[in-house]
């Protein structure tokens, strides 16, 4: 589904990819782990084209999409959950899933409600404005905002961040139902036990460069290459 | 009437009215300014250039259907799609480019506009002074408290509050208009949600200086229709879009009723400097609330 090519990208004058290649087949969770810093949020952005990288491809579902605007590439398929959740404050819930929705070509749609289904506590709260929520609750306002424009493809940027244990696990049943609906998953994570659990294949990163990847049982054996790795 | 013993009641009543009326003009302009500063945050200093060319379109409508009560209706109801229509040129040809720009490069830019667009009218439509007359029924005045009360006042004490209804509608109640909400605080998230900004900040400028159109359409059979129009109004226009709070309608509302009513009642008791008083009320606010009465939304 995503073929990620040798990309390089830049802030300004800093350098802050080097040559990060990765691949998601469809129907998988992938996930980048790395710690603080190491280019995970870079990553995804380049992918969506917010940070467009310098150099490298980028390709999804067969086609060249490195350079495209990020609306574009949204309507192709891709969903974007944002580390820092990004909600507009002065929206109310049910307004930001609201604007975010947008029809899927011959698959089941999300709507609001399915969304409130998925997350019940945010039902409650459907008039409320966004910038009153909890953290955890955006995170989750977040996710139900990405969905309700039926991607093919999800980039996850550290969900668990700031969540309370509970909600760790909750959110862990969630992602895994997604991919159960045939939501296929880029999730870019710290918490490495919450995220090899769900995932098919991981991608390690630290200071910009994929330093590992491998299946998760290659990467829950292989404590070496998680300690150089920094996780 | 005022007497010679002073200031009556009724030519208070009267002044609070019409300063209430003027300011109804002013918030339908400011509301535009302050939705463009909101939305695409350009502080649009060629907004007033576009209030002219509402005034002036209603005036070329106005005669060329002859003049009568349709040609007034039709002069006000197109003018400011006229204005719309060229905003909308001006947007996806020029400002569409500027919008990453800092605050500076896009006062200058849009200065230069007001420049261009002012001589523009006076190519188009001369030096002279224009006029339009309202239809029959909006001529004349009501009485009141013994004095009068001109008609085409209480027509734009009834527009102003229809247009801030529609406005509030438009924000609140639309999807475009919560898209809208929603890029002016965080366009690139909104680009992330599929959506294409770069039309959304065209409909929010178009609609901004549709705004400013039917400000100068409203004005047209008050006043003489001059070039220069656009000066006078501009520099009112930032003033109370800065005391209501940026970007924020209520605010707009709040300073136009601000300056309208300060203005009038200044004409009321000290003609000779009814000028001084809304700037003055505009220094005082900001002494006490220097970010504008209202929540801004910079
Ligand atoms: N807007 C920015 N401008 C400059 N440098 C940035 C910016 N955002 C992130 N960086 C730098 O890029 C590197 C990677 O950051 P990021 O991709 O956010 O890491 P992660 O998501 O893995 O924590 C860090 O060194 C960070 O300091
Ligand atoms: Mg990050």
């Amino acid at each position: 589904m995503l073929d990620v090519e040798t990309i390089n990208t830049y802030y300004g004058l800093s350098h802050i990819l080097f040559d990060v290649s990765l691949k998601v087949k469809s129907g998988q969770v992938v996930c980048l782990l790395g710690r603080n810093g190491a280019g995970k949020t870079t990553t995804l952005k380049s992918i969506l084209g917010l940070t467009p990288p310098k150099m490298g491809r980028i390709r999804f579902k067969g086609e060249e999409i490195a350079g495209e605007q990020p609306f574009r590439l949204v309507r192709k398929g891709i969903g974007y959950v944002p580390d820092d959740r990004r909600i507009f404050a002065d929206l109310t819930v049910g307004e930001n899933l609201e604007i975010a929705a947008k029809k899927a070509a011959g698959r089941e749609d999300w709507d609001e409600e399915k969304v409130y289904k998925l997350f019940p506590t945010l039902k409650g709260f459907a008039s409320r404005r966004g910038g009153f929520l909890s953290g955890g609750e955006q995170k989750m306002l977040a996710i139900g905002r990405a969905l309700m424009g039926n991607p093919e493809f999800l980039l996850l940027d550290e969900p668990t961040e700031g969540l309370a244990p509970a909600l760790v696990r909750s959110l862990g049943e969630t992602i895994t139902r997604l991919k159960e609906a045939g939501l296929t998953v880029l999730l870019a994570e710290q918490n490495v036990k919450f995220t090899l659990k769900l995932s098919d294949y991981g991608y390690i990163i630290d200071n910009g460069r994929i330093c590992y990847q491998g299946t998760v049982k290659e990467l829950m054996e292989d404590d070496d290459v998680r300690k150089t790795c920094g996780i | 009437m005022e007497t010679s013993q002073g200031i009556t009641l009724a030519a208070l009543a009267i002044h609070f009215l019409v300063g209430l009326s003027r300011a109804m003009i002013l918030f339908i302009v400011c509301s535009g300014l302050s939705f463009v500063l909101g939305v695409l945050r350009v502080p649009n200093v060629a907004h007033g250039s576009l209030y002219m060319i509402g005034a002036f379109s209603a005036f070329s409508i106005f005669t060329l259907l002859g003049g009568g009560a349709v040609a007034f209706w039709a002069a006000l109801i197109l003018a400011p799609f006229v204005v719309a229509i060229v905003s909308l040129i001006a947007e996806r040809s020029l400002f569409k480019h500027l919008y990453q720009r800092e605050h500076l490069m896009l006062l200058l830019f849009t200065f230069a506009l007001m420049l261009i667009l002012g001589d523009l009218v006076k190519i188009i439509w001369g030096a002279q002074y224009r006029s339009i007359m309202a239809p029959e029924f909006l001529r004349g005045s009501f009485p009141l408290f013994g004095a009068s009360l001109p008609r085409y006042n209480v027509f734009l004490l009834i527009v102003g509050p229809l247009v801030a209804i529609g406005l509030w509608l438009f924000t609140n109640k639309t999807k475009i208009g919560k898209i809208a909400r929603a890029a002016a605080v965080d366009m690139e998230m909104v680009g992330a949600l599929g959506i294409n900004v770069s039309w959304v900040f065209a409909f929010a400028f178009v609609l901004g200086c549709f705004l400013a159109g039917m400000g100068g359409a409203l004005v047209a059979p008050t006043i003489s229709i001059t070039i220069g129009m656009d000066h006078d109004l501009i520099i009112e226009a930032f003033l109370i879009v800065v005391i209501g709070g940026l970007g924020n309608m209520w605010g707009a509302m709040v300073g136009s009723l601000i300056f309208g009513l300060t203005q009038s009642f200044g004409v009321l008791f000290l003609p000779q400097f009814a000028i001084v008083f809304p700037y003055t009320a505009v220094v005082i606010v900001l002494l006490i609330r220097p970010k504008g009465l209202l929540k801004s939304v910079w």
